[in-house]
């Protein structure tokens, strides 16, 4: 049986991974190779690097961490965060990336996901939602049909600053549709508070498209882990801090959710 | 180096496909400490030289199978795989086939059966979650009996985990070439053998050490 995955996040900047809480107070976390193998030894399943730099300057430096990691680690590596053209996916992949990830560009150009994954096929396209449940007055907004939409989650871009007013589950369907391989789902109610995932919307979404759902956001226990896949029936989930601050190693992690019938590659 | 073990070459084929460096990195790393060197190359005559050939895939096969056609390699590689150990990775291995569901093409027709899609539509696994397409992660390998002694699985436990993605799978007409079987929905041919070639669904340049151990042995298989 294919075995649901777990992800540990590295953010990058400047050319270095870094450890933060909530962006600030970013901390070098050290040798970016050797962090990747150390998540590598703990059975990581696959390695995400999001590029949280702010200028496209910076973005390049994200390249070299990217070669010097999949020189040595043959695990897959996603790489997410200022992906906007096609030319990008080249780059990324040419680096060593299995798989770039889109979020606002393609919001502003849904075309590229169909131009990206038409040339380098979808599995190397992963789209990222960041999903925001819709507040009273957004249930209000009326539809095509002119009624209101009603309860439900909006998609947000710009790192969860703007509103596009999409509907998350149709966008993440319109995604896979237009050949997103993946879809990477983050709750942005739920990022950073470590109260778990946000489980309606992860099934939800999970239920909507024929394609992974990997589920981001919350993560605060084991149990939220493997919560995630038994309630949210994601494909994968992708944690950032825990791993980092070392509450929890990607093994204890793989233990726990073995322990509860959960097929994971141990 | 003295000339008794003069330098061997392992070509990974060039013609133009996805995950050509990743092929090449872990080939290259699992070659370290031996006599062996691993060259990424669109070179005819390199390829035509190589002791061993590695051809990757990635993406559409009728893309891949063009670019095959387009880079002038198809004849070279033909020819090589008559004689020359040769391990197929992903679309690389479903094009060892006689004919593939994606896009209606002919294949190489080195090794007998069909490229099928998934047809896992409304199905749900046995933990209740629905299956997705492509098949994206990490799944057992299990050896049929034929080919639990197969010197390319040498030190390698039976039922180990390698990184699959992929829509379509191998359906061969002859089970005597089935030399790994995989279960998602059904179970199917993960890894295909006869005589001198080799050839995974899954990426062993994904799969981290038991992947490794599959390109060291295919450097040291002699069929």
């Amino acid at each position: 049986m294919l075995a649901k995955r777990i992800i540990p996040c590295l953010d990058v900047t400047g050319g270095r991974v870094v450890k933060g809480v909530n962006f600030v107070e970013l901390r070098d976390a050290g040798d970016p190779v050797e962090i990747a193998a150390r998540y590598n030894e703990q059975g990581a399943d696959e390695l995400t690097f999001l590029d949280i730099t702010a200028t496209s300057d910076g973005r390049d430096l994200i390249l070299p961490i990217v070669e010097a990691v999949a020189s040595q680690v043959f695990i897959p590596l996603t790489v997410g965060g200022g992906v906007r053209t096609v030319a990008d996916v080249r780059r990324l992949l040419n680096a060593g990336a299995d798989k770039t990830s889109f979020n606002s560009a393609a919001i502003a150009n849904p075309d590229v996901i169909n131009e990206a994954s038409g040339k380098y096929g979808s599995q190397c396209i992963v789209v990222a939602i960041d999903a925001k449940r819709r507040s009273a007055e957004a249930e209000q907004v009326l539809n095509a049909q002119g009624q209101p939409v009603g309860p439900g989650w909006n998609v947000f871009s710009h790192g969860g600053r703007k509103d596009t007013g999409l509907d998350a589950l149709q966008w993440a369907q319109e995604m896979a549709r237009r050949g997103a391989g993946e879809i990477l789902l983050t709750s942005m109610d739920k990022d950073g508070t470590k109260s778990g995932f946000d489980l309606a919307l992860t099934r939800a979404v999970s239920d909507a498209v024929p394609v992974p759902v990997i589920a981001s956001g919350g993560v605060g226990t084991l149990q939220h882990m493997a919560d995630g896949i038994t309630e949210g029936g994601a494909d994968a989930v992708l944690a950032a801090s825990i791993f980092h601050f070392g509450t929890f190693t990607v093994a204890q992690t793989k233990q726990y959710m073995a322990e509860r019938g959960i097929s994971v590659r141990l | 180096m003295n000339s008794l073990t003069a330098s061997r070459t392992l070509a990974v084929v060039d013609y133009g496909s996805g995950n050509l460096r990743s092929v090449w990195q872990a080939a290259s790393h699992a070659a370290l400490d031996t006599e062996w060197k691993v060259v990424l190359t669109n070179d005819a005559k390199v390829i035509a030289q190589a002791q061993r050939l590695i051809l990757p895939g990635q993406g559409a096969m009728a893309d891949c199978m063009q670019e095959l056609h387009a880079s002038g390699l198809l004849e070279t590689v033909l020819q090589a795989a008559q004689t020359v150990p040769l391990f197929g990775v992903c679309v690389g291995m479903q094009m060892l086939l006689d004919h593939s569901e994606e896009g209606d093409i002919d294949a190489l027709g080195l090794i007998a059966g069909q490229v099928k899609r998934f047809e896992l539509a409304g199905r749900r696994q046995a933990d209740g979650s629905r299956y997705k397409i492509p098949q994206m992660g990490w799944n057992r390998v299990n050896r049929p009996q034929s080919h639990a002694e197969h010197p390319m699985w040498a030190g390698i436990a039976d039922g180990s985990w390698y990184y699959f993605v992929h829509s379509y799978y191998a359906d061969l007409a002859d089970p005597a070439h089935c030399a790994g079987e995989t279960e998602y929905g059904a179970r199917f041919a993960s890894a295909i053998a006869r005589d001198n070639l080799f050839a995974t669904q899954f990426h062993p340049e994904k799969s981290a050490d038991q992947g490794i151990a599959l390109y060291r042995n295919f450097l040291s298989w002699n069929p």
